[in-house]
């Protein structure tokens, strides 16, 4: 059956589409080229409509064990926000960590149409998949952690050879189903096991030796020889710790030309100027950041009220805990492997530092000029929750609001900011860009992100409302694989998403010979279960072709080298 | 929604064949080293497990059918009686659930759609923890952690009376990846008739004995506290503890790399347990303002920690959740399954335990529909029964372990006993209602 979206205007960046109007057809899920003559069957009239591709979230931390107890923890962050069971969707609830069900829905009914856990833990990467399964609407895929796991250490410290490196990063992405490898407080996580409070990036592990340098440089190359579409994801050293913003700058200069991603940048962007010792290092970064096109970041951005950070990063996470609201944590110790901090957090606008985060983060969106190398990020939970974008966007694209925003906020905060000096106002194509092509581009998914000939039919509708928060909260219509799933912002029809995997090529004899001897003599799990089977995350005999209901969607690397 | 576990029927038993690496189901600990040898419709656990799990595994096929009112039925009639109880109750309730993760996702569906409240036969133990999770919060270790870096570990409950392997895989562990020569490690007992036989081998140091009462082991702690943050105590007991004996274990716990104080929360079975617990995470966190100590949770027995973890990510609470508003609804007391039965608030009880024939339904007068396993023996006949297969033994599946890190997969060990899988017989009913 032939779909034609008539006379909307496309905002397409992947295909250098900038808002003009053009007719989009549609068959069995995919975007297609008609052929001459060919008449559509159904036919949906956008014209004064903005059409753009569903939206994509690169890092949101959506399933896994440390959102589950950061939702258990806090039972206040639902009460009020219970979500009633409808027609065709399940009851839930959620503000800041919502329900599985719930975080689905809301995500398609703001017009994303896939979202990126961030964290995913090798030793807890079956939860983050059975997670990611009961979040509906939406495809997933998962980061899996490496750098702070015993065994990638002994490998470093004892000077391994790199194809063995390289064959144990591509085994746990197998092993965890994943589709790309993060790395948090590189080293950090497992040098606070051994009592260290802190690692910066030249600092040496206590126990193993190495640096956070060593840790970060070996996975980016070695990512890079695999293929693997998106480069390392840096969770840097110290995070949140003011005067991190060396960190960061020591960080970009040591990546040496191979390609890395700085994820919440705004995190990690803190100089320790002023009478608060407190104060922006955006602009600094930021101008190193434009003259580094290696380098791709997403923001975090914070958004004032309660939510709930959780991390990796428990050794950061730790410190954190001094400014919980309300007063409760968590912080674990994982398995050899990494580990997790949940901290529940209040940003104030009436707080100096909440609000100089804020236009911190602000700065860094407004100074960096290449949108292919910046996602718009809350790092959900912990800046905002995600269905803040579309507030978000409009602090971007309007000035006025924007500047009347930073009126509100604590006055030492607005004197401490350049802020208002910023003219500057992101463009719908932009926007698209940061939302859709960039993400998409940076992770390798070739036929998401887009609207050419072939991608997936993942297609988001919206009113052109110059109030562009209004215009961002409720789409006209979200279509996922074709389908139409949301129309007005409220769900028509439930579906599952898939799941997005990257399978770099590696010796896998080879590699579980070792690691088969490591996991008898210390783990408590056999390497054969820890492994993630394809069996157990997807649906068995649904009959679907590959990439049309939870299935799994495999994406190719590059060659091996 | 995905079933992600529905995996194929189990086929015909074959004459014998020997399964590795299978998840023992019997203990929240889920060792899966298990070597299970099936012949026929028999298994036998030939390697690595321990009575719990031999028991398990090994009870016998018996021939169930289903049954309605006491008279054997189809599946399909079984089915149907099922689901007209539900859909005639005010408001149902969905206990046991024993079950793997597929088994609680198909009870939040019904569970969802009938207005019903859900709650796990064993979570007024995990309530103890949940309740300070919910307040202060802890510093917690996992398994593997802990077998590797712990050189103290303070027992605060009768481990091995309910994880009889903890001390062979964790504590008395041969190798340590941080030494070539693995230290001795101190075994602290806090409590009372602690069964300390295992705490034995050549990884073993000094094994110390502290004697309390069960319910004074939180006031022990509260003392430690105290004389950590260097203010003295008056008198020379505490608990009957005699002072110095505290101040040898302050200063063991002050020496100590990693220290880990591990407690099973069914253990502490005594009013405000929690207040022990909550003792325990504090000691922990005012250890760790400057060196390194954790604690580790044991317990988790019968699927509790699954249950408990499937009902947070898809309803934002741990259990005792009610839907009769049709948004979820908690309240750790209000919704605790025996008051609902026994103040008859719940007027239909669908009790759902696939793992042993010993977690059987509350003995109520309530309308009772049980899933339970094959074996299953009642002092008063449920009003419907409907056999279901034990996942890990008769299909596949996925649990979570007791530290709520690790979650390990449920094999199919093809007896080919035809029992129904719980996912199956649930989302039936669901269809019915």
């Amino acid at each position: 059956m032939l779909i034609k979206f008539t006379g909307g205007k496309v905002y397409d960046p992947a295909n250098g589409i900038d808002g003009q109007v053009r007719d989009i057809f549609v068959r069995d899920g995919r975007i297609v080229t008609p052929g001459a003559g060919e008449a559509a069957s159904q036919e949906f009239n956008l014209a004064g409509k903005v059409v753009m591709a569903g939206g994509i979230d690169p890092h949101s931390h959506i399933g896994g064990g440390k959102v589950t107890i950061a939702r258990m923890m806090m039972p206040e962050d639902h009460q009020g926000h219970e979500v009633a069971r409808g027609d065709l969707t399940r009851s839930g609830c959620g503000h800041a960590i919502p329900s599985t069900l719930t975080a689905g829905y809301r995500y398609a009914e703001m017009g994303y149409t896939a979202a990126f856990e961030p964290a995913m833990l090798p030793a807890n990467a079956r939860q983050a998949h059975m997670e990611m399964a009961d979040t509906p609407m939406i495809d997933k895929g998962a980061f899996v952690m490496l750098g702070s796991d015993d065994y990638f250490l002994r490998l470093l410290t004892k000077g391994a050879h790199k194809d063995d490196i390289k064959d144990y990063i591509a085994w746990t992405m197998h092993a965890a189903q994943a589709v790309a490898v993060k790395v948090v407080n590189p080293g950090g996580i497992s040098a606070f096991k051994f009592n260290q409070r802190m690692l910066d990036l030249d600092e040496k592990h206590p126990f193993y030796g190495v640096t956070p340098r060593d840790i970060i440089l070996t996975l980016g190359r070695s990512l890079q020889e695999l293929g693997v579409p998106h480069p390392i994801h840096i969770h840097g050293c110290n995070l949140g710790v003011p005067g991190n913003k060396d960190t960061t700058l020591a960080t970009i200069r040591a990546s040496e030309g191979t390609p890395i991603h700085l994820t919440h940048i705004q995190f990690h962007s803190y100089g320790t100027e002023g009478d608060m010792q407190f104060s922006s290092g955006a602009a600094e970064i930021a101008e190193l950041l434009n003259k580094s096109p290696n380098v791709s970041i997403d923001i975090g951005q914070i958004l004032f009220g309660q939510t709930c950070t959780a991390s990796g990063d428990s050794m950061r996470q730790y410190g954190n805990t001094k400014s919980a609201h309300p007063k409760k944590w968590v912080v674990m110790d994982i398995e050899c492997d990494a580990g997790c901090g949940v901290v529940p957090m209040k940003y104030r606008d009436k707080s100096f530092v909440n609000a100089l985060q804020w236009a911190i983060g602000l700065e860094m969106f407004l100074l960096v000029n290449d949108p292919w190398r910046i996602f718009l990020t809350t790092d959900h939970p912990n800046g905002a929750p995600f269905t803040t974008y579309p507030h978000l966007i409009r602090l971007l694209m309007d000035k006025t609001f924007r500047n009347e925003m930073l009126r509100r906020i604590h006055p030492g905060a607005q004197a401490a900011t350049i802020l208002g000096t910023i003219t500057r106002e992101y463009s719908l194509y932009e926007i698209a860009v940061m939302t859709r092509a960039g993400p998409a581009k940076s992770l390798g998914l070739k036929d998401r992100g887009h609207l050419g000939a072939g991608a997936c039919a993942d297609i988001t509708v919206y009113d052109d409302n110059p109030d562009r928060e209004a215009m961002f909260t409720t789409p006209a219509f979200v279509f996922k694989n074709g389908e139409m799933i949301v129309r007005n912002g409220k769900i028509v029809k439930v579906v599952t998403g898939d799941t997005h995997v990257v399978r770099p090529e590696y010796d896998r004899k080879r590699v579980e010979k070792p690691l088969k001897e490591y996991f008898d003599s210390y783990h408590t799990v056999q390497m054969e279960n820890f492994r993630l089977s394809d069996e157990e995350i997807t649906e068995p005999g649904c009959g679907h072709a590959p990439g049309t209901c939870g299935c799994l969607v495999i994406h190719p690397t590059g060659a091996r080298t | 929604m995905t079933a992600s576990q529905a995996g194929a029927p189990s086929a015909p038993a074959s004459a014998s064949k020997t399964y590795s690496h299978v998840t023992c189901l019997f203990c929240g600990l889920h060792c899966d080293d298990l070597e299970i040898t099936r012949t026929g419709q028999s298994l036998q656990v030939s390697n690595n497990g321990c009575h719990r799990g031999k028991s398990g595994f090994e009870r016998p096929l018996v021939h169930a059918v289903p049954r309605v009112a006491g008279k054997t039925a189809t599946l399909d009639e079984a089915i149907a009686a099922a689901a007209a109880h539900i859909a005639k109750a005010r408001l149902p309730g969905y206990g046991g659930l024993a079950t793997d993760v597929d088994g609680v996702r198909a009870i939040m569906s019904i569970a969802d759609k009938s207005r019903g409240v859900v709650d796990h036969a064993l979570s007024e133990a995990q309530s103890r923890n949940i309740k300070v999770l919910q307040t202060s919060g802890w510093f917690m270790t996992t398994l593997t952690e802990a077998r590797n870096r712990a050189d103290l570990f303070i027992i605060a409950s009768d481990v091995q009376a309910f994880h009889s392997r903890f001390f062979e895989k964790i504590v008395c562990a041969e190798k340590t990846m941080f030494a070539d020569t693995p230290p001795k490690r101190t075994v602290v007992f806090l409590g009372e008739g602690f069964d300390a036989s295992a705490a034995v081998g050549p990884r073993i140091g000094d094994v110390v004995r502290i004697n309390c009462k069960l319910e004074r082991i939180g006031e022990l702690i509260s003392a430690l506290r105290t004389l950590h943050r260097g203010t003295s105590l008056p008198g020379e007991d505490v608990a009957g503890v005699p002072l110095a004996q505290l101040e040898d274990l302050l200063d063991r716990c002050r020496k100590a790399n990693y220290g880990v104080v591990t407690w099973v929360p069914p253990g502490l079975n005594f009013p405000h347990a929690d207040l022990t617990v909550h003792q325990i995470c504090e000691f922990v966190k005012d250890l760790n303002v400057t060196q390194r100590f954790a604690g580790l949770s044991l317990g988790g027995n019968f699927g509790v920690p699954t249950a408990a973890s499937v009902c947070t990510w898809q309803s934002g609470y741990p259990l005792r959740v009610s839907f009769a508003s049709g948004a979820p609804h908690y309240d750790p007391l209000r919704y605790a399954m025996p008051a609902l039965i026994a103040s008859k608030q719940i007027d239909c009880l669908l009790w759902l335990s696939s793992f042993i024939a010993d977690m059987g339904p509350p003995d109520t007068d309530i309308p009772t529909i049980v899933l339970g396993t094959n074996d299953m023996q009642f002092k008063k006949e449920p009003d419907v029964f409907i056999p279901v297969g034990t996942p890990g033994i008769d299909h596949r599946g996925q649990i979570v372990r007791c530290d709520n890190v690790v979650s390990l997969p449920l094999a199919d060990l093809q007896r080919g006993a035809g029992l129904a899988r719980t996912v199956d017989v649930l989302a039936a009913i669901e269809a019915a209602l």
